[in-house]
C-alpha cells in the first residue's frame, strides 16, 4: 500500500522536523527520540486509517503542536537547559568521540609539567622568594613554551613551525639570563615585564595554527586571550578562597602552612593554572558564551562617559597635566585598556550590521581618549629635558606611541565606517595586522634595552 | 466540547498515573487510551504530553526505560512506581472531594439557569 517514493518523501518531512526539534535547546535528544516514535507511530495510525502518507505527516504534526508552546513546556519542565552548560563529552555525532578526555588528560598532563617547571630550579639552589630576579626574568618561560606545545599538539603543526618556535623560545631564555642585570635595576624589571609580552605572540602562532597568516585567525587568538584572562582571574580568585580556609583550619590545628603556601601551592598554581584556563576556553568556546565581548558592552559607555566627564573638567579648571613619574604609565594603561574595549567589541561585531548607536560611543570613546593622551604627551614633551631619558621613561614613551598610533588610525577607520565608506572588515584587518608591533616593541626592550642603558 | 486549559493541566497527572497504573505504557498509547476513555473530548496536543511524563518522572512517580519496540524503533516506557500509586491514591481523594461537591451542585441546580440548555420540561421545584 505504501509506494517507495511515498516513503522516502516522508523520511525526508521525518528528517526536517527532527532537524527542527534539534535546534531547540529545552529538547535534548533523547527527547526527540521519544517524539519522533511518537510520531512515526501516529503517522502509521493515520495512514492504515486510509490517509496518504504527506496527509498523515502534516496531520501529526499538527496533533504534536507547535515547536514554540513544545519547546515552551519542555523549557518549563527542564528549565535548567536553558542555562548552558560546560559538557566536556562530545555529544554531538560526528564530533570525534574520546578526543576530549584525552585533550584534558594532554592539558592536566602540561599543567603539572608547567608546576613542576617552576620548582625545577629550586634543585639547583635558585629558591622561589629569594631569587626574584631569575624568577621574575624567567616566569613566562616555564609555562609559555608548555602552552605552545599544547597547541602545536593540538593543531597538529608540523616540523617546521615547532623547530621555529622552539628557537623564540631558547633566543628568548639566552636573552633573558645571559644579560648581566643589575639586580632589581629598572632594566631588568623592564625585560621581566616584556618578556611575557613578546613571547605571547609564539603562542598566538600556536595557537592560530596554519591560519596565523589570515585576520580570522588572528581574532580568534584575540578572542582566546580575553576568554583566558577572565578564565585565569576567576581560577586565581578560587585558589585565593581555598587558600584562605586552608590557612584558616590549619591554624585552629596550630600548624602553619604559610612556608607550604608560598613555596609551593603558590608557585604551582600560578604556573598550572594558566595551561587548565587555556584548555578550558578552548573546551568551553561554542558551548558558552563569551564573557569578553559582554564586559566590553557595558564598560564601553561608562569610560566613554569617564573620559568626556574628564576633558570636560579639565577644559573647565584649565589645569594642566601633573607631570609625575608615574602619569605616562597610567596614560599607557588607559590606553591599553581604551584598545581592549575596542578589541573585544570588533572580536564580537557582526561585520554586516550597519553602523549603531554602539559604534558612535566606540567612536566618543576612542576620540577621548586619544585627546586626553594628547594632553599628557604634551605635557611631559614640555619638560622631558628636566627628566632625561631613563630606561622606564623611553618603555613608556615607545609604548604609548604605538598604542597612539594604533588607536589614532582605529579611529580614522571607524569614522570613515560610520559615514559608509569602508567595511567594518578594515578596521579587524587593522587591529589583527598591528599584532605584531606590540610583540616587536616587547623584543626590542628585551633584546636592546639592557645594552643600550647599561644593564642598570 | 474543549476543556479548558487549567482543568486539563490539572487532570493530567491523574489520568497519566491511572493509565499507568494499568499497566506500563509509552506516550502516544497513553494518548490513545485518553482520547477513547473521552470518547474524543479531551484532545491533549500530543507534544505536551512529554513535559508531564517527565515531570512525573523528575517527582519520581514513574520510572522510564528504553526498548526496542515490535517496529525496530526505540522507544521510552513508562512505569508507575510506589511513590506514584500513593500520589495516585491522594490525587483520587482529592478528585473525588470535587467531583461530590460538583454532583451534589448539580443535582440542586436547575439547568435552565445555565445558558445553552433547553429549558427543562420539569416544572421548577419549589423551595430547592
Amino acid at each position: 500500500m505504501t509506494n517507495p517514493a511515498d516513503t522516502s518523501a516522508l523520511e525526508d518531512q521525518i528528517n526536517q522536523w527532527r532537524s527542527y526539534l534539534h535546534r531547540r535547546q529545552a529538547i535534548h535528544a533523547v527527547d526527540v527520540a521519544e517524539l519522533e516514535d511518537h510520531l512515526r507511530e501516529q503517522v502509521a495510525g493515520l495512514v492504515e486509517a486510509g490517509l496518504a502518507a504527506d496527509e498523515a505527516f502534516l496531520v501529526a504534526v499538527k496533533r504534536m503542536g507547535s515547536l514554540d508552546a513544545l519547546s515552551r513546556e519542555f523549557a518549563r519542565e527542564h528549565s535548567d537547559r536553558l542555562w548552558k552548560q560546560l559538557v566536556l563529552a562530545p555529544d554531538e555525532p560526528g564530533e570525534a568521540r574520546g578526543s576530549v578526555p584525552r585533550e584534558a588528560a594532554v592539558a592536566f598532563g602540561l599543567a603539572v609539567a608547567a608546576a613542576a617547571a617552576i620548582k625545577a630550579p629550586a634543585l639547583f639552589g635558585l629558591r622561589w622568594g629569594e631569587d626574584e630576579g631569575f624568577y621574575a626574568r624567567n616566569l613566562s618561560l616555564f609555562v609559555l613554551p608548555l602552552l605552545t606545545g599544547f597547541f602545536l599538539w593540538k593543531r597538529r603543526l608540523g616540523a617546521g613551525a615547532t623547530r621555529r618556535l622552539a628557537a623564540v623560545f631558547v633566543a628568548a631564555g639566552v636573552f633573558a639570563n645571559l644579560y648581566p642585570f643589575a639586580p632589581g635595576g629598572s632594566v631588568e624589571i623592564l625585560s621581566a615585564l616584556h618578556l611575557p609580552i613578546a613571547l605571547w605572540l609564539a603562542v598566538g602562532v600556536a595557537y592560530a595554527g596554519g591560519r596565523w597568516g589570515q585576520a580570522a585567525g588572528r581574532m580568534d587568538f584575540i578572542r582566546f586571550s580575553g576568554e583566558l584572562f577572565i578564565y585565569y582571574v576567576l581560577i586565581a580568585l578560587g585558589g585565593g578562597v581555598l587558600a584562605g580556609f586552608t590557612g584558616l583550619i590549619f591554624q585552629a590545628i596550630g600548624v602553619d602552612i604559610e612556608p607550604v603556601f608560598e613555596q609551593w601551592l603558590l608557585p604551582c598554581g600560578v604556573m598550572g593554572a594558566v595551561v587548565v584556563a587555556s584548555w578550558l576556553v578552548e573546551a568551553k568556546q561554542s558551548v558558552i558564551e563569551n564573557m569578553a565581548p559582554v564586559l566590553t558592552r557595558l564598560f564601553t559607555p561608562l569610560f566613554a562617559a569617564m573620559l568626556v566627564v574628564f576633558l570636560a573638567t579639565q577644559l573647565w579648571t584649565g589645569r594642566g597635566v601633573d607631570v609625575r613619574r608615574d602619569v605616562l604609565i597610567a596614560f599607557d594603561l588607559l590606553l591599553v585598556v581604551v584598545l581592549g574595549l575596542l578589541l573585544y567589541s570588533v572580536s564580537a561585531r557582526d561585520h554586516r550590521a550597519p553602523p549603531g548607536v554602539f559604534d558612535v560611543l566606540q567612536v566618543v570613546l576612542l576620540v577621548g581618549a586619544l585627546l586626553a593622551d594628547a594632553l599628557a604627551l604634551g605635557a611631559i614633551a614640555s619638560r622631558i629635558s628636566e627628566f632625561g631619558f631613563s630606561p622606564n621613561r623611553v618603555a613608556a614613551l615607545g609604548e604609548n606611541v604605538i598604542l597612539l598610533v594604533n588607536l589614532a588610525w582605529s579611529t580614522v577607520l571607524y569614522v570613515r565606517f560610520l559615514r559608509g565608506r569602508v567595511a567594518f572588515s578594515s578596521l579587524e584587518r587593522w587591529q589583527t595586522g598591528y599584532l605584531p608591533v606590540y610583540a616587536v616593541w616587547a623584543a626590542i626592550v628585551v633584546i636592546l634595552f639592557p645594552p643600550l642603558f647599561g644593564y642598570i | 466540547m474543549d476543556i479548558n486549559k487549567d482543568l486539563m493541566a490539572a487532570s493530567s497527572t491523574p489520568i497519566v498515573l491511572a493509565i499507568l497504573a494499568e499497566d506500563d505504557s509509552y506516550g502516544y498509547a497513553i494518548i490513545k487510551r485518553v482520547r477513547e476513555l473521552s470518547a474524543g473530548r479531551m484532545a491533549w496536543t500530543d507534544g505536551m504530553l512529554y513535559p508531564v511524563l517527565h515531570r512525573l518522572e523528575r517527582l519520581g512517580h514513574v520510572e522510564a526505560r528504553w526498548e526496542v519496540a515490535d517496529s525496530g524503533r526505540r522507544r521510552k516506557y513508562y512505569r508507575i512506581t510506589a511513590g506514584g500509586r500513593a500520589q495516585l491514591a491522594q490525587e483520587r481523594d482529592q478528585w473525588q472531594a470535587v467531583d461530590a461537591t460538583l454532583r451534589g451542585l448539580w443535582s440542586i441546580l436547575p439547568l435552565a439557569v445555565l445558558p445553552g440548555h433547553p429549558a427543562p420540561t420539569a416544572p421548577f421545584p419549589q423551595g430547592a
